[in-house]
Parts: C-alpha cells; structure tokens; sequence
C-alpha cells in the first residue's frame, strides 16, 4: 500500500493544472458575454471551442493512445487530470458520451478500421456522438427496445423512436441498439449500430431538460437508411444480434469508473466548504463534513479500484454499488450547499444549476432502484423472482 | 500509487480468520457474557498469540513481528467479523506503543485494557495489566491489576465487560509524552474502526444467508425489492466505509500529516456505516433477530458498543470538522 504519486505523476499534474488555468481563461475572455451553458445551442457552440482547445493540446482523452489524440496515459494520469479539470473549475464535458460511454465499447469491441476512423474525429470533436437507447417504452426495462433494423441491400432500414438523449439535438452521430431480428425477443436479436444523424429519414426533435436546456432530444426513424460503409469499418459495432453484451459493457462504463470520477465531486465538496465559511452556517456543520467525507471515501474506493484494474481485475457489478453512491453524493453536496444559501437557493445559478443536474443521477444510466436490484442479484447473489 | 495488499498481507488476514473460526464461536462469545468477573476464558487469545499476533507491531529485535498498521488493518477487520470477545486492539495496537522501552516484567500474551478510549474501561476486570490516564490526564500509568479498584458496569453487550475505575495510587506515570499517548489513542480509535467494517460485513453476510432461505408468501423474502435494497445499502455502507478505515491505516504506518483526519474519518464513517448496517440487517431479519437466541444480537450490540467507544462518530466528525476548515461555531 503506497498512497503517494511519483514524481512523474506530480510532474504530469502540474503541467495539466497550470494548462486547465491558462487555457480556460483565454477560452472564457473569447466570450466576453459570458459561457453559456453546454446544453443550449449558443453554449453548445462555445463548448465545442473548448473541447477543441482540449484536443490541440492533447487533453481531450489523456488515456487514449497518442495516434487517436491522447497521450496513452494510464488510469492513474486520467484520474490526476480529472481531478486538475474538476479542480480548476473546467466546465462539463459536452463530449463525454462519446469519449466516455462509446470509445470504451469501441476498444473492446470495434474493429481496428472503426477505431482509427471513429476516434481521432471523436477526440477532435469532428464527430459528437448521442446515446441512443432508451425509447418512450424501454427505460429502466432496456430490453424492451424496438426500434428496428431491417436488412435491405448494402445497409440496414431503420425505424422507431429513442428518446432522452442527451444533447441529441447538438451531435452528429448516434450509437444505439437496435432490433435486427424482428421474431426476437427482449436481449436477444439486438444490434449496436452506429448511426450518422444526418442520414435521409432520421428527425432530432431538442427538448427542455428540468433545469430548461435543451439538453435532451427524442430522435425518429422513418425508413432511414443505414449504409454499410456511413462509418468506416462498418456500422455495426461487435457481432449482429449480439448488441446487449457490447451494451452492458458501455453501461459498465457509464456506471462505474470512467462518467463520473472522484474529481468533480471533491472539487465540489471543497466549494462547499468555502460556501459553508462565507455564509457562517454553523448549523449545517455536520451535513457538510458527511458530504466532503462522502466524496474522500469515492475518491478512496475508485484508488482502490484503479489498483485492482493496473493488476488485470475486473469493474464488475459493483460498478451498480458505484453508480448509486456517486449519485446520492452529488444530490448531498448540492442540497446542503442550497440549505446553505437559503432564499438564494431559488435564484438560477451556479449551485442551483448543478443542484437540478444532480437531480437526475439517479435516473440516468439506469435508475438506482435498478442498481439496487442489479447488486442484491449479482453481488450478493439474492434470488430473482 | 497502489491502494491494495500483498499476497503476505492477505495470508496473515487467512490464518488469523482460521484461528477466529474455530475458536471465536457465537458460543464462544455467549460464554464471555456470562463469565465470572476475572474469569474471561483465554482460549482465543492463546490461539491469537500462537501465531504471534500479540507482538504484531513490536519490533522484530525485540521479537515481534515488525508489523505496521497496513498489515493488520485486514486482522483486525477479521476481529470484528468475529466480534471476538478480548481487549485486542488494547492488547496488540494500543499498549506496545505505551510500554516501549518499560517491557521489563511484562511477558509476552499479556492482556492490556485501558481507559484511554473512554472511562468505560473493557475487560478492565480480566486484563492482567491496565493502562490508564487517571489521576493524571496528561500521563499514562501502568498498572497491574490487582493495584486497580473498580466497580462492574452492566453492559448492553455483556460480552464486551465494562468497569469503571474508582480507586488507584498516582504512582510514576509511565509516560507523558503526548505525541506518545496521542498515537497510542489513535491506534486504538483506527483499530475499533476496522473491527466495526468487520462487524458491519458479518451482519450483512448473516442478512444475506437468512433472506435467501426464509420464506413468505410461497418465495425466499430475498427475492422482494424491498429486502433487496436494504442489503444494497447495507453492501453500499461498507464498500464505501473500507477504503476511508484502510488508508487511515496507511496514514500511521507512514505518519502522514494528515493521520489525525483520517483517523477520526474512519472512526465516522465506519462507525456510522456499522450502525446503519445493524439496523437493516435487524429489520431483513424481522422479530427472529430481536432475541437473544439468535446470533445477530452479538454483532449488532458489539457495533453499537464500539461506535459509542474511542469518541463515537459525533466527536469524530468534530475532528473532520475542525481539520478541513469546517466552521462549527459562530465568532
């Protein structure tokens, strides 16, 4: 047991924090009306000038091999410089459900040609890629998917409807899971396909998210043509009919390590401390000392996973325990901070932005109640119904 | 950086729940409630100082084993998953520190208790020695028993034997040195943190084993959401409350600056998981574990002692408070 960083780490991290610094003020002074938020499309604009900042100097992706726009940097480096981002007061990545949620499923299970052409586009922000799987009647019950594709000549037919996601409206390609065998039935003869969205047939409708952003779309099929070679290396991602598997590894991802790392929430615990002291909150002293703790003990069990994935383990279903916890903590710390400003609470700003966002942890990437059940069944091995 | 153990670290925590299993059974643990004052039976200890746990962290020149915290975090988690009925951590983390360079006199397998973690004193009337504060806060003495007066206070967890000290000589401190006793305390405030992650695992394993056998309503009551999400919350307290009691762990064993916080931290949130857990493991459980026939009020009690022991999480968390610029009084 070593809880220190190497003099390299040390290194890495200085150069990544006097970067984070420098760069996001020159990036802020471009705007000089203010940084909208990502999830409207005047902020999604200047957003996307960050994240090109990000990849020109090659942060976008620290953990990605060099020739992909990283520095094929280990867990340990991407976990530092998460936590410089968070620390620095970086804004949300308007990229994350393509540098987080599908390049993760692409090393696994992408062909050499889909990673070189999909990748570096992704980490240069050429190619914004949405999620797209849930639909009005598949939510916490994913295999309940329909939306469909049907074989025809040199492509696949698509029809249906995904809807909640995420900054739909502002990307410009989808990864979903589809139906390909029509007689199946609920995991089976589903396909991960990875869809352009500018492709004939497909309609983005943006909608307004609870804290009204345009940060969510519904997306429709109307006999939309897939072809084969709209991405290179083809368009479906893993073997056709085997897309549940290559989801739930994409879910892994998004539950357990790579979505939401331990920086963000230290970064905002230590906010709330500072918030705490300037508005002398003595009676909220205990809640806030339970929601920093909270945030150490994240940032001490992801080390301990960090370490347990340097030595070839696996995140497993515990990355259902993961998600539940990081969820209940980023409701914590933005709850006590609104206690904290009382009346203040009710006016639009940064807290009460990131207070409403929190909010929605425990739906999104399968809803907590989901979680639950997934660590009873899997980890301690209850009986299913 | 690398927050994970040795194949050695592991092997030691391996023979040591070995040793626990066969000799710290529930009947092991019952016999202990109803000992006689001064007759606590031995035979776990014995066991414990066969395989040299007893001088873990005495220096190998003076014949231990040269251990560290690191190495006995996972022990003395394994202590607690037994709920073993002996002052252990007095014995193992809290007196070698106190009694360095005063060993003269004191066999090996002596049993230590003390009233450093409270003036409720465990095993006060079964230790062969006592390290205690009084009369004087700011030193230690030490003392045999039979120098010590005291009354027996009826515990909830009768096998965790209370006394309060009322009668002893000032004598000659056997030290004063603060940073001394200060690490003596923290050693002892760390070692009841693990058992209680230990304790709190015990409790969920003992919940998970009866929800999938009893039955209601024609189906294993583990099969219900409403169980389920108990013991994911319960899995969820301890999975998190680890990691905090195993870096405080490193924190001794390299003196890190920041060893007072993360001590009083593993004492918070270990303390406050293990009751958590107790609770929901009791309500999985239903009306058969509010009794005394059945185990789980072994653990359950244990966790509420040892919470409310060594400053429970409410003082901890006053220690956080003050060491991370949490403001907790107007000035």
């Amino acid at each position: 047991m070593d809880l220190t960083w190497t003099a390299e780490q040390d290194a890495f991290r200085d150069e990544a924090a006097t970067w984070l610094r420098e760069e996001l003020q020159r990036w802020r002074s471009s705007y000089p009306g203010g940084v909208l938020s990502g999830d409207t499309r005047d902020g999604f604009a200047q957003h996307l000038d960050w994240e090109r900042r990000l990849s020109d100097a090659g942060w976008a992706a620290v953990s990605w091999p060099v020739a992909y726009g990283g520095r094929d940097a280990s867990l340990w480096e991407w976990l530092i410089f998460e936590d410089e981002y968070y620390r620095a007061g970086a804004p949300p990545r308007v990229t994350q459900n393509g540098i987080f949620l599908l390049a993760p499923s692409l090393y696994e299970f992408g062909t050499t040609e889909q990673c070189d052409d999909i990748l570096p586009k992704m980490a240069t922000g050429e190619q914004l890629w949405c999620q797209g799987w849930s639909e009005p009647g598949a939510g916490s019950d994913l295999a309940g998917v329909r939306s469909s594709a049907r074989r025809v000549d040199g492509g696949w037919l698509l029809n249906g409807q995904k809807t909640w996601t995420t900054r739909g409206a502002f990307c410009t390609h989808l990864f979903g899971l589809f139906r390909t065998d029509p007689q199946s039935e609920r995991h089976h003869g589903l396909t991960y396909l990875l869809v352009p969205l500018d492709a004939s047939g497909i309609t983005v409708r943006g909608f307004g998210r609870l804290d009204g952003d345009e940060g969510f779309a519904e997306v429709f099929f109307d006999d939309a043509f897939l072809a084969d070679d709209a991405v290179a290396g083809g368009v479906v991602l893993g073997d056709i009919g085997a897309g549940w598997s290559v989801a739930m590894a994409t879910t892994g991802s998004e539950r357990g390590l790579t979505l939401r790392s331990p920086g963000r929430f230290n970064a905002a615990a230590d906010r709330l401390i500072d918030l705490q002291r300037e508005t002398g909150r003595v009676d909220l002293a205990d809640r806030v000392v339970d929601a920093w703790m909270s945030a150490e003990a994240y940032r001490l069990f992801t080390l301990q996973t960090v370490t347990r994935l340097s030595e070839g383990g696996l995140m497993g279903a515990e990355s259902s325990i993961n998600k539940i916890f990081w969820s209940e903590l980023d409701i914590e710390l933005h709850a006590v901070a609104q206690d904290a400003l009382g009346e203040r609470a009710q006016l639009d700003h940064e807290w009460s932005k990131a207070y409403l966002f929190a909010l929605a942890g425990p739906i999104y990437a399968g809803t907590n109640e989901i979680q639950r059940n997934i660590a009873a069944e899997r980890v301690l091995g209850l009986p299913r119904r | 950086m690398h927050f994970g153990f040795t194949d050695e670290q592991r092997l030691l925590e391996d023979v040591v729940a070995d040793v626990l299993r066969s000799t710290c059974t529930t009947a092991a643990i019952r016999a202990a409630a109803d000992a006689a004052p001064g007759a606590l039976d031995r035979g776990i200890w014995s066991a414990l100082c066969d395989i040299g746990l007893a001088d873990a962290l005495v220096s190998v020149d003076a014949g231990g084993l040269g251990l560290d915290e690191r190495d006995l975090v996972l022990v003395l988690e394994q202590a607690g998953r037994f709920a073993v009925p002996l002052p252990l951590v007095e014995s193992v983390l809290v007196a070698p520190g106190l009694i360095d360079g005063h060993t003269s006199g004191i066999g090996a397998g002596t049993l230590f208790a003390t009233d450093l973690g409270g003036s409720l004193v465990a095993y006060g009337a079964d230790a062969d020695r006592l390290l205690l504060r009084q009369p004087m806060a700011e030193a230690v003495h030490l003392y045999a028993a039979a120098d010590v007066t005291f009354v027996e206070r009826p515990a909830v967890d009768r096998a965790r034997r209370l006394v309060e000290i009322v009668g002893i000589d000032a004598g000659d401190p056997l030290t004063s040195d603060a940073a001394v006793i200060e690490r003596a305390v923290a050693r002892g405030v760390f070692g009841n943190a693990a058992m209680l992650v230990g304790l709190a695992q015990r409790m969920l394993d003992m919940t998970v084993e009866y929800v999938a056998e009893r039955r209601q309503f024609g189906v294993p009551i583990g099969s219900f959401q409403a169980v389920k999400h108990h013991c994911a919350d319960a899995l969820k307290a301890i999975s998190f409350a680890r990691p905090v009691v195993q870096r405080a762990a490193w924190s001794l064993a390299t003196n890190a600056p920041t060893q007072r916080r993360d001590v009083a931290m593993a004492k918070a949130v270990a303390g406050t998981a293990a009751v958590q857990v107790g609770r929901l493991a009791l309500q999985c459980h239903g009306a058969i574990a509010y009794t005394v026939e059945y185990d789980l009020h072994l653990f359950l009690k244990r966790a509420e002692a040892l919470e409310a022991a060594w400053g429970n999480s409410a003082v901890h968390r006053r220690t956080v408070a003050e060491s991370i610029g949490v403001v907790t009084q107007t000035v």
